[in-house]
């Protein structure tokens, strides 16, 4: 698919995606957790993760001529150039399944934010920086959980198993290298695959103190196509996500908030 | 004179291991809960525009006011608990309907103006209203009132911002803030409760330290306050009445429909149903996780006896 964004911007844009519709999903959550001390967390986590979208769009947007803000980028670019991946635009499941996704993208994203840390992209670099300190947190976070729900009760360890085995498909998604090689070779972003090992090994002790197993998932990509997301086709999830994030905006066109 | 009566007098704190009395403790539960319920409920008229706010920076903004609202929760319910009551307790009084939270979370939220209209009136009836409980005699409620203070002014602040931008807007914009305005108003003038003269606990409260001031000295106060703010705002307020008495140095405004806040305290308020289900369905379907929290704790200390 074409799109108006060049190599570099639709792999800052994916990063900001990927925050700007967990974060989303997140807040869905706001005044229904399990416990008043998660609605907390489970807002505080949303809000991190919008903050880290507001900043990348606003790095994304720097990248355009002429430049663009974050809430054009966010309320007005088109579906088809969201680039974030396709498991963080799917309906939460229950508090099991989204603490599993918290875990793996978390553990994904700290990975990723601690690679760029370092990158050639200084306000990347910047960003990446205060960004790891925010999802280490999100990731102990999800861990706990995760831990408290594998070894807690019957129904709890069946949850978590099966928020799991939904969650698991997605995140080995996450590794799929969909970032044109000269991007990586500037030294502007990270190669997907390479973050894979690390953030298995970081979780594989987790999920053994959980009493849980991941489910084996061989990637099924046909040799030439792109991957679903980060190419920009989603599914009606995200048309869901997106009419509702813009639908005070769409009544009053060209109105400031 | 009692070491609680003489505390009274001198106007010293009466902390959690004081000898006070029963009606004293049970005055301070019931005032609690009923403020720390109010902060529960109130994140979900407001919460449920997070995923709609027209900008990111509206957004943020308003995720982490919804959160400082659970935060206020928490620490309120924390401040019951040093009087020997569960958090647990609490919220069963509040499902059964034994406990009530403030009337004003009974409305509905129809628009996005509301989300900045609940900011600028209902906080700031809150802040009028909450001010002077930070010098309350017991001493964990009053020092968790003067955070909550600090938070609901910045909140009030945010808000009056937000409807800023609307009444200086489109045509659309400016509409829908006096229509929040109009809607939000009476509510916001019942928050301080039934007129003095119908205030059942009031006496007793004052004599005790946990009220300062009667409930129609703060409605005043109040509209004091808020009328000068709705003239920057370029927003009226829906009474006709309303007109400044040079002899009091204050603001006359119209009678305060009391049969409708006793209506909607009795439960029939547009969205009593609605607010307490909501509650509920999040207590049911949390209790298997708080069950597994509380298995693996468990576990965990015989693991670790063993």
């Amino acid at each position: 698919m074409s799109s108006r964004f060049d190599a570099r911007s639709r792999s800052v844009l994916g990063l900001a995606d990927d925050a700007l519709i967990a974060s989303h999903r997140l807040s869905e959550w706001v005044a229904r957790a399990p416990e008043l001390e998660e609605d907390i967390a489970l807002a505080n986590v949303a809000l991190d993760l919008l903050g880290q979208a507001r900043l990348l769009l606003a790095h994304a947007g720097q990248m355009q001529v002429p430049a663009l803000n974050e809430d054009q980028l966010a309320y007005e670019r088109p579906i088809e150039e969201f680039r974030n991946a396709v498991m963080l635009e799917r309906p939460n499941g229950d508090f099991a399944a989204t603490m599993a996704r918290m875990l793996l993208f978390s553990a994904y994203q700290y990975q990723l934010y601690s690679g760029l840390s370092g990158c050639a992209d200084p306000q990347l670099a910047a960003i990446a920086g205060k960004a790891v300190k925010e999802v280490e947190y999100h990731r102990d976070h999800a861990a706990g959980w995760v831990v408290r729900l594998g070894d807690g009760t019957e129904e709890s360890h069946q949850r978590m198993q099966a928020g799991l085995d939904a969650e698991w498909s997605g995140f080995t998604r996450l590794f799929v290298d969909w970032i044109r090689d000269d991007v990586i070779a500037a030294g502007e972003a990270i190669f997907p695959p390479w973050l894979r090992e690390p953030v298995v090994h970081w979780l594989e002790p987790v999920l053994e103190r959980a009493t849980l197993e991941h489910p084996e998932v061989t990637l099924i990509r046909e040799p030439g196509t792109r991957e679903p997301g980060r190419n920009g086709a989603h599914t009606d999830d995200l048309i869901d996500i997106l009419a509702r994030m813009r639908e005070v905006r769409a009544a009053h066109p060209g109105a400031s908030w | 004179m009692t070491s609680f009566e003489s505390a009274i007098a001198e106007g010293a704190r009466i902390e959690p291991r004081d000898a006070m009395p029963e009606d004293y403790r049970a005055t301070l539960i019931r005032q609690i809960a009923q403020h720390a319920h109010s902060e529960i409920i109130g994140m979900q008229p407001e919460g449920a525009w997070i995923t709609r706010a027209p900008s990111l920076r509206r957004k943020a903004i308003l995720l982490a006011k919804v959160q400082d609202e659970a935060g206020h929760g928490l620490y309120l319910y924390a401040a019951a608990e040093t009087l020997g009551v569960a958090r647990s307790e609490l919220y069963d009084a509040l499902l059964t309907g034994r406990q009530k939270y403030s009337s004003i979370f009974n409305y509905p939220t129809l628009t996005w103006a509301d989300v900045g209209t609940i900011g600028w009136l209902v906080d700031g009836a809150a802040i009028v209203n909450q001010v002077p409980l930070c010098r309350c005699s017991y001493g964990p409620y009053a020092r968790g009132m003067v955070r909550i203070c600090k938070e609901e002014s910045f909140h009030q602040r945010q808000g009056f911002e937000s409807l800023l931008a609307l009444s200086n807007g489109t045509p659309g914009q400016h509409a829908m803030a006096q229509d929040a305005v109009n809607r939000w108003w009476w509510p916001s003038l019942m928050m301080f409760g039934p007129p003095d003269t119908d205030s059942p606990h009031s006496a007793r409260s004052t004599a005790w330290g946990i009220k300062r001031f009667s409930n129609d000295t703060l409605r005043q106060r109040f509209v004091d306050m808020v009328v000068p703010q709705a003239e920057v705002l370029g927003l009226s307020l829906p009474d006709p009445d309303l007109r400044f008495d040079e002899g009091r140095g204050s603001w006359d405004f119209g009678p305060v429909d009391f049969t409708e806040l006793r209506e909607v305290v009795a439960g029939n308020g547009p969205c009593n149903a609605e607010r307490l289900a909501h509650r509920r369905a999040a207590e049911d379907d949390g209790a298997w996780v708080r069950e597994a929290a509380r298995v693996h704790a468990a576990k965990q200390v015989r693991r670790g006896a063993a």
